[in-house]
């Protein structure tokens, strides 16, 4: 059974007409990338899995429940998997270790002393410790997304979703951001990432997704896509990003 | 040529003049802590997606908010009593008196204002932040009460505050239902003593002194508190 399936989704809205009939599986292990044009639908598509976005057609399963079922808690699913946004949405009012802990009490019913050894540890491992009693607004952006990476993995998710989470950082902190996620990839966490980052996906990824006007245009394994994209727009997109 | 006037009238009556100003500082946090937590369920009504919410909360806001006040008060002083005795089936059953009546008018008439503050402070907050609330797993109870509203209410202190001062100037309007704040009181001295210049002096000078140096800490607290962000 595979971790994440998408069977046939569509979503609009109004009359526009945002994912076309998206089908793909990410197995358990899998590290996926989805790329394509802006616009194309990939973070709408990413945000289906955990019911951030509603879709009005087709099904999305994760570890066997579909995500768009009425009898589906959503919150319970929510808590298991893990997500990293583009603008890392640290909750700004709370420090670093509050940030961590919140989740972990309020859903998952840790007490505070549980949730704050378990915070401290996955601050150690993406090298914030020192920060854990600063506020995010005192925090560079690269390192206010290595929390929001450690604050996913507080809950113990089955798998982790990222939502372009290097494009609105400085180029010079893309990489600490990357080398954490290059890190969990090769410990066998389910990943399913919104990216441009081909180097990262060259490293890591299993299969790359590739989307444009919200249709799955390929999706293939790396090497395939690397190798020899079979569309036309895909070749035309890599040409375009990678020759800078 | 303040020889003919007698500012001795207002030392000999400050114990009366501050009864009516503890009133008014009572009747204002009063009708400021039901107004906001009246005003807040009505912010989260009006921005519900269910209509059978948003829309009498709406209803409501924009009702209130094409009255005046006085007639708000005068209504709640009137129509009070009387829902009381055609509820209770009780044709002497009395009212509930004029303060709880102007304190119930001031919180509902309060709370309509208050609701759109606290509405704008709820859209202020990125709508990245209510995903990744539920992205974690808090349900809809726990992402308003712990992310979203403390935000919010961060963003929209200064200009609630504001509100509440505003508030405090309005209670002066208690006295059509013979209600003495410090306005009544320093008015009903004047007339008692005939000193209406020293008095109306002394009011407006204690009123002034109260709302600017609370309108300057407001000032100074939005500047300590814009976000980091």
């Amino acid at each position: 059974m595979a971790m994440i399936e998408f069977r046939n989704v569509s979503k609009w809205y109004g009359s526009f007409q945002v994912l076309k009939d998206c089908s793909t599986k990410v197995e358990k292990g899998e590290v996926v990338v989805v790329c394509g044009p802006s616009g194309s639908g990939k973070s709408t598509l990413i945000k289906c899995v955990n019911g951030l976005e509603p879709f009005q057609q087709g099904e999305v399963i994760v570890n066997g429940e579909s995500v768009g079922a009425k009898s589906t808690r959503l919150p319970q699913l929510r808590a298991k998997i893990g997500m990293v946004f583009q603008h890392f949405e640290l909750f700004p009012h709370m420090d670093v270790t509050a940030n961590l802990n919140l989740a972990q009490v309020k859903v998952l019913g840790r007490s505070a002393e549980e949730a704050t050894a378990k915070s401290h540890a996955l601050l150690q491992r993406v090298g914030m410790i020192e920060h854990a009693k600063k506020f995010p607004g005192q925090l560079s952006g690269g390192q206010q997304q290595r929390v929001a990476i450690a604050r996913g993995l507080a809950m113990d998710p089955i798998a982790m979703l990222f939502d372009e989470p290097t494009s609105a950082l400085d180029p010079e902190m893309i990489n600490e951001v990357l080398d954490v996620m290059v890190e969990l990839a090769q410990e066998g966490m389910t990943m399913m990432c919104v990216t441009h980052e081909m180097g990262f996906a060259r490293k890591v990824a299993h299969r790359v997704i590739f989307m444009d006007e919200g249709e799955i245009v390929e999706d293939a394994p790396k090497e395939e896509f690397f190798g020899t994209p079979r569309s036309e727009r895909a070749q035309q997109f890599l040409s375009k990003i990678l020759h800078h | 040529m303040f020889s003919q006037f007698d500012f001795e009238v207002i030392r000999d009556s400050l114990p009366y003049l501050w009864q009516g100003m503890q009133f008014s500082l009572g009747l204002t946090l009063l009708a400021m802590a039901g107004g906001i937590v009246l005003g807040t369920v009505l912010a989260l009504m009006r921005l519900s997606s269910l209509r059978i919410l948003s829309w009498p909360a709406g209803a409501y806001v924009n009702l209130v908010r094409s009255i005046p006040l006085i007639l708000v008060i005068f209504w709640f002083y009137f129509l009070i009593p009387i829902a009381i005795k055609h509820l209770s089936g009780n044709p002497y059953a009395s009212g509930i008196g004029p303060f709880y009546s102007a304190l119930i008018a001031f919180t509902m008439f309060e709370a309509a204002y208050y609701c759109e503050i606290i509405r704008a402070g709820i859209q202020s907050v990125p709508r990245g932040q209510v995903h990744a609330a539920y992205a974690l797993g808090l349900n809809y109870r726990q992402a308003t009460t712990l992310v979203i509203l403390p935000q919010a209410f961060r963003n929209m202190l200064p200009v609630l505050l504001t509100t509440s001062i505003i508030l405090f100037q309005d209670t002066s309007l208690v006295y059509v239902v013979g209600l003495t704040d410090f306005m009544g009181a320093a008015s009903k001295v004047a007339r008692r003593d005939g000193r209406l210049v020293e008095l109306y002096l002394f009011a407006a000078l204690i009123y002034f002194i109260l709302c600017f140096t609370a309108s300057y800490f407001v000032r100074r607290l939005q500047q300590r508190i814009t976000p980091p962000r």
